[in-house]
């Protein structure tokens, strides 16, 4: 039997709104035909159309794309490479260090990763005389560090799951590693690779305090834009800006967990239907 | 050779390879610049680029800037606002989250999905945007604040009466967007954990005749410890190192840990200062997580004997 109780769903309804209702303030603003962003003054699109003429708002979106897709992908690779690493290899020499070096970043400050990466680059230019010019070279390398080690972590978890004589089973068929490793471990960790690249790809777009410690003249990043309009207070072109970024976000979001929860489903059914055929 | 050691994994190059770039990478790129920061920390400022020095003579460090940590009333005042703040926002999360995550339990499995779904949305939204979102809720003009004003204003006798609350830049507005942002960290891990919790002893607890409130008091509660636990860490540890919330919410003159360090690494040009503090604010963060550590071991050991 189930218990209801009104005094749980009422925390849940209120709970809700409080993680939905400035969201939906804000989206029902950025409509405002006033300049002051928080008065109703009639129904516009005008900061919309504002919005995708201002070629600063365009130059930093694409930059922050261009930034999001190098270093995701990057992340992906040396993530998915280090929870190989930490979930098959029992031992190898640094194995302890690799695995705190793998959480720690999950749990530092961005402000002291920032700061340290900065110190880096610095000390870097003076003694190797690189990076002369931080920037997106910079930013992109900041970006894979911290996001990689998501991306382990559901890799790892992946693999932990997994039933290893799968690969054994390979193996013994007469695959080459290479060949097991592409047929049968990637297919398998597959959804976590691509759950790791989207959540590498997120957290780079909205990084703020990373980029702005390793950031170089000239480079502004729609976050870092964001962020010295938001100093100034609430206008209504911020408005629609984040309206705009909170609409791509959430249907992307909901596309992405239909793609992984059919693929799922798939899955289990050609398990399921393996498992059958050779009864 | 067992057969494990057989497997494709274990053939030499591969092997090599899939440790060695990642490794190099996170030394490279996390390690050695943290090595830096704690080396920093031990050297003195300095009017040259970088502003930085170390003494000529043995011992070349000094410890100078850790002695001005502790006893300089800033930094002391700095770290208890930001255990004051991320405490109070863990325990916000937690009166909030609880009842969330327990009545999600008790939807039906569709349902589940989708209120899971309604809680990790705003989380994969800008982080920035959503602290946007409640500066604009916040102003003195804003439709919320005005709305919270005639509330205050209906229960508090005549005289007491505020033509709006000041709400923007002070540790109210922080913590309250520490909640906001943070809740949802909250919720998952207590649902993932409340969600296992074997419904049977709910119903043998009231057929021996507890009430409701002490099937929650005696049962439930208990066994989702580990779900509090996992939660509150989840909230406390990034609510201490937050720099984005308290800069566009918060007070100036409350600073949390986080603007410290920016404010020494920035306008003060003060970087042993700033590398110190980051040291200090690491430390705070290690200790929660050594004593979970602790006892999750031994709560582990006991599940095992």
């Amino acid at each position: 039997m189930k218990q209801r109780s009104t005094f749980l769903f009422s925390v849940l309804a209120f709970g809700l709104a409080f993680l939905y209702v400035p969201i939906f303030s804000m989206i029902f603003f950025s409509f405002n035909k006033s300049r002051l962003a928080t008065v109703w003054g009639g129904f516009s699109t005008q900061w919309y159309g504002k919005l995708f003429s201002n070629s600063q708002v365009i130059d930093a979106a694409v930059l922050s794309i261009k930034i999001a897709l190098l270093s995701a992908t990057m992340a992906t690779i040396l993530g998915t490479m280090a929870g190989l690493a930490l979930a098959r290899f029992r031992q190898f020499r640094g194995r302890a260090l690799m695995s705190g070096l793998v959480t720690a970043p999950l749990i530092m400050p961005e402000v002291i990763t920032g700061i340290s990466s900065l110190l880096l680059f610095i000390m870097m230019a003076e003694w190797l005389g690189w990076p002369g010019q931080r920037g997106f070279t910079t930013i992109t390398i900041a970006h894979i560090t911290f996001s990689m080690t998501y991306v382990t972590v559901i890799v790892q978890s992946r693999l932990a799951a997994m039933d290893m004589s799968i690969e054994e089973a390979a193996m013994d068929l007469g695959s080459k590693p290479w060949q097991v490793l592409r047929d049968v471990t990637l297919p398998i960790i597959s959804p976590a690779v691509l759950s790791g690249w989207l959540l590498a790809f997120t957290i780079s777009l909205d990084d703020v305090v990373i980029t702005s410690f390793t950031t170089g003249p000239g480079y502004t990043t729609l976050p870092m834009l964001i962020w010295s309009k938001v100093k100034l207070g609430v206008t209504p072109d911020i408005n629609a800006l984040a309206s705009v970024i909170v609409t791509v976000v959430a249907v992307g979001v909901a596309i992405s967990a239909v793609i992984l929860a059919r693929a799922d489903k798939r899955r289990e059914r050609d398990i399921q239907m393996a498992i059958a055929a050779n009864k | 050779m067992s057969r494990a050691n057989d497997s494709w994994f274990n053939r030499r190059g591969w092997r090599d390879t899939i440790i060695t770039a990642p490794y190099l990478w996170l030394v490279l790129f996390f390690l050695i610049p943290f090595i830096i920061v704690i080396v920093m920390s031990f050297a003195k400022t300095a009017t040259q680029s970088p502003p930085f020095a170390f003494l000529p003579d043995w011992p070349y460090v000094r410890f100078e800037t850790y002695e001005r940590l502790f006893t300089n009333s800033v930094y002391i005042r700095a770290g208890l606002i930001s255990i004051y703040n991320a405490a109070i926002a863990t325990v916000l999360c937690l009166l909030i989250g609880y009842p969330m995550a327990l009545s999600i339990t008790r939807a039906n499995k569709s349902m589940q999905r989708l209120l899971l779904m309604l809680i990790i949305l705003p989380f994969w939204t800008s982080f920035l945007l959503r602290v946007y979102a409640w500066i604009g809720l916040m102003g003195r003009n804003s439709w919320f604040n005005k709305w919270l004003t005639s509330a205050y204003n209906v229960l508090v006798p005549g005289n007491w009466e505020l033509p709006a609350i000041q709400m923007m830049n002070t540790n109210f507005a922080v913590v309250l967007v520490m909640v906001y942002s943070y809740l949802p960290f909250m919720v998952l891990p207590l649902y993932a954990n409340l969600e296992k919790l074997d419904t049977t002893l709910n119903e043998a607890a009231m057929d021996l005749g507890s009430r409701r409130w002490q099937v929650f008091r005696d049962v439930t509660l208990p066994l989702s410890i580990p779900g509090i636990i996992a939660g509150g860490l989840l909230v406390f540890i990034p609510a201490m190192g937050e720099l984005i919330i308290p800069s566009l919410v918060g007070n100036a003159s409350d600073p949390m840990i986080g603007r410290v360090i920016q404010q020494e690494f920035g306008q003060n040009r003060d970087w042993p200062m700033a590398s110190a503090v980051a040291v200090a604010l690491l430390l705070m963060l290690v200790v929660p997580l050594i004593v979970y550590n602790h006892f999750e071991a031994k709560a582990q050991a006991g599940a095992k004997s």
